[in-house]
């Protein structure tokens, strides 16, 4: 039997492609939708997954260094090494940095590398070489090679290209030596550093009045001495890898009896930022796809239904000569679904190349695109409903009206 | 010859108690396979009423039918409609009623695979019947490119094409121009008599009248003479 969706289609191509089209743009936001959750976990769990570190150390009652801010000594690592069973610790620095660069606005999260950073995803320039000046900066963050950026006191000069390196907060990473990382953040202005100064000697003369001591001044004042009222050198967390042949849980247990710091495991780490950071925006972009199904459905609905009433003649002229109701839900059905189908289908061709434009990252994985493909299917069904409806209500008298 | 269709004392009203009008009252008919007759009368004397209840449209609200040797209707009851009226009754409109998305060809083969022909045989039968009304060079022309002589060709082919016991027209030339008219009229009386079914034809148009072999006047709800 000849297929008559098909010939209707034909018959009415425009309509049918601008109806696709539609619903395709409403589609490439749903998956778009589903491709941000996806991102935002993997921005959120690609530090803790890419460092390789078993457990994380950080400040005592706190969940940092993601979710919260956590800030512990930068000698701390030197008392985690002596823990045994771990076979290193290296300082953890990351903080948010937002400059104004060339005319935009610049959001960069920096973070200090132990190394040279080749492990990381360097697709132009090289990895770190020298100690201090050159930075590695993410594709997003639009730093070509060679782009000189100052950050605290010190310019910094871009070397490598790295891809898809962003922060749980979706920021651009760069990546310095951990020094240089210490020094952005802990970056003091020079007014402060002299009114420090200043205080301290105020605070020895009180002192020492009618003292006989020898006097310290130079001491205080050298430019090797940090005022004490200012913030010492402070790290976010310290990355532990257990020696082969220890058990991380008694690492762990030890660690944690240390009074000053809480550690995590890896896990811990990433159940902390999927629990908190990640599970607000989860339900948000849910909701968002909830109500962008339900606007899918109610157009392709309005659609189908549309389509039906105009073709209201034919259907009683069909049922005129015989038609078979099957002959008739099978035409308003497989319209729905070719809509429902081909839409899917083009929203996955042009989303390849919409969702890289998307300010934050789009993941597309297939049980994400198995299941909207099914959804695709069920609102096509369920549209073609109230479609199929008025048609077994039609009568074939209607063909004399 | 044999009844095509009979149609005994077959009522209906519509509307309810002071406001009902009575459109066909005690309407008594036959006709035979191969005869080709004409329903005259004024608007509103149940003309379409009774065509509609002749073809199983609408129901009767008493009374018989009997298509062939089948009872389709006796007070009440009533067979399955549909697959009945797909084997044996073919409608022709004023309108030519075509599905305006398939072209000449598929939509006389769309009423052979509905009633279950196979594709090729269909579409061997139906350029067979269009070339018999002159439209073999017409085949693969969509409704909006074909005239409305033309397309009520397509639709009279469309009608015939289950070879049905009874083919029922409803002012089937009111569109047409006069020749064109007589000509429609005229396939309809050979469709009568080479298909061998009967042809009830509703019309105004006086024109065509010698082409009829019974004539039958509508008035009030009621058959009031036969000529």
């Amino acid at each position: 039997m000849m297929n008559l969706a098909l010939r209707d289609i034909r018959y009415n191509l425009g309509r049918f492609c601008l109806t696709t089209a539609g619903i395709s743009l409403l589609l490439i936001v749903v998956m778009g939708m589903g491709g941000i959750y996806r991102g935002l976990i993997q921005e959120a769990t690609l530090i803790i997954d890419r460092s390789g570190a078993d457990i994380w150390v950080v400040q005592r009652d706190t969940k940092g260094p993601f979710a919260e801010v956590s800030k512990i000594p930068r000698n701390m690592e030197y008392r985690i090494a002596a823990v045994t069973g771990v076979r290193s610790a290296e300082p953890f620095i990351s903080h948010a940095v937002q400059r104004d660069h060339r005319g935009r606005v610049l959001r960069l999260t920096i973070q200090g590398l132990p190394d040279s950073g080749a492990w990381l995803p360097i697709i132009r320039g090289r990895a770190l070489q020298a100690g201090h000046y050159e930075m590695l900066a993410d594709r997003s963050a639009k730093l070509p090679l060679g782009t000189r950026l100052k950050l605290g006191k010190d310019t910094y000069q871009v070397v490598g290209i790295t891809d898809r390196m962003n922060s749980p907060s979706g920021d651009s990473m760069v990546f310095v030596s951990l020094n240089d990382a210490l020094a952005i953040q802990n970056d003091t202005p020079p007014e402060a550093l002299r009114g420090e100064r200043n205080a301290r000697l105020r605070r020895f003369d009180r002192m020492a009045y009618g003292s006989t001591s020898v006097d310290h001044r130079e001491t205080l004042v050298s430019e090797s001495e940090k005022p004490a009222a200012l913030p010492g050198q402070q790290i976010s967390a310290v990355l532990v890898k257990v020696r082969p042949g220890f058990d991380p849980a008694e690492v762990l247990r030890k660690l944690r009896t240390l009074p000053d710091i809480s550690a995590y495991t890896s896990d811990d780490e990433r159940q902390i930022m999927l629990s908190g950071f990640v599970a607000r925006s989860r339900r948000q972009l849910l909701l968002f796809r909830t109500i962008l199904i339900t606007v899918s459905t109610v157009v392709m609905t309005l659609i189908i239904y549309t389509l039906t009433l105009d073709k209201l003649h034919d259907i009683a002229m069909l049922k005129l000569i015989g038609a078979r109701n099957r002959v008739i839900v099978g035409m308003i059905l497989q319209q729905a679904l070719l809509i429902g189908v081909l839409a899917f289908g083009i929203a996955r061709f042009f989303g390849q190349w919409v969702y890289p434009y998307f300010p934050r990252r789009v993941v597309l994985v297939p049980f994400d695109l198995w299941l909207l493909f099914g959804i695709v299917i069920g609102i096509s069904v369920l549209a073609s409903v109230a479609g199929v409806m008025k048609a077994m209500r039609t009568d074939a008298g209607e063909v004399l009206s | 010859m044999t009844p095509a269709i009979i149609a005994e004392k077959l009522c209906k009203t519509y509307g309810r108690g002071n406001i009902s009008v009575k459109a066909l009252d005690q309407v008594s008919l036959t006709l035979n396979t191969g005869e080709t007759a004409a329903l005259l009368g004024p608007s509103g004397a149940g003309k379409s009423t009774l065509l509609t209840m002749l073809g199983l449209i609408r129901q009767p609200d008493s009374g018989k039918i009997v298509i062939g040797n089948e009872t389709v209707f006796n007070d009440g009851s009533r067979t399955d409609i549909r697959t009945f009226r797909r084997k044996n009754i073919g409608f022709v409109f004023q309108k030519a009623n075509l599905l305006p998305f398939l072209n000449a060809l598929d939509n006389v083969r769309l009423a052979m695979e509905i009633n279950d022909v196979s594709g090729r045989e269909a579409k061997q039968r139906a350029a067979e019947l269009l070339e018999q009304f002159g439209l073999g060079d017409r085949l693969r022309f969509m409704p909006k490119e074909l005239s409305g002589g033309q397309q009520q060709r397509v639709a009279i082919a469309r009608a015939l094409a289950n070879r049905p016991r009874i083919l029922l027209a409803d002012e089937p030339t009111a569109a047409l121009d006069s020749a064109m008219g007589r000509k429609v009229m005229e396939l309809l009386r050979d469709a009568a008599r080479n298909h061998n079914a009967g042809v009830l034809v509703v019309t105004h148009d006086h024109r065509a009248m010698d082409v009829f072999d019974r004539i039958w006047v509508m008035e009030d709800g009621k058959i009031e003479r036969q000529k």
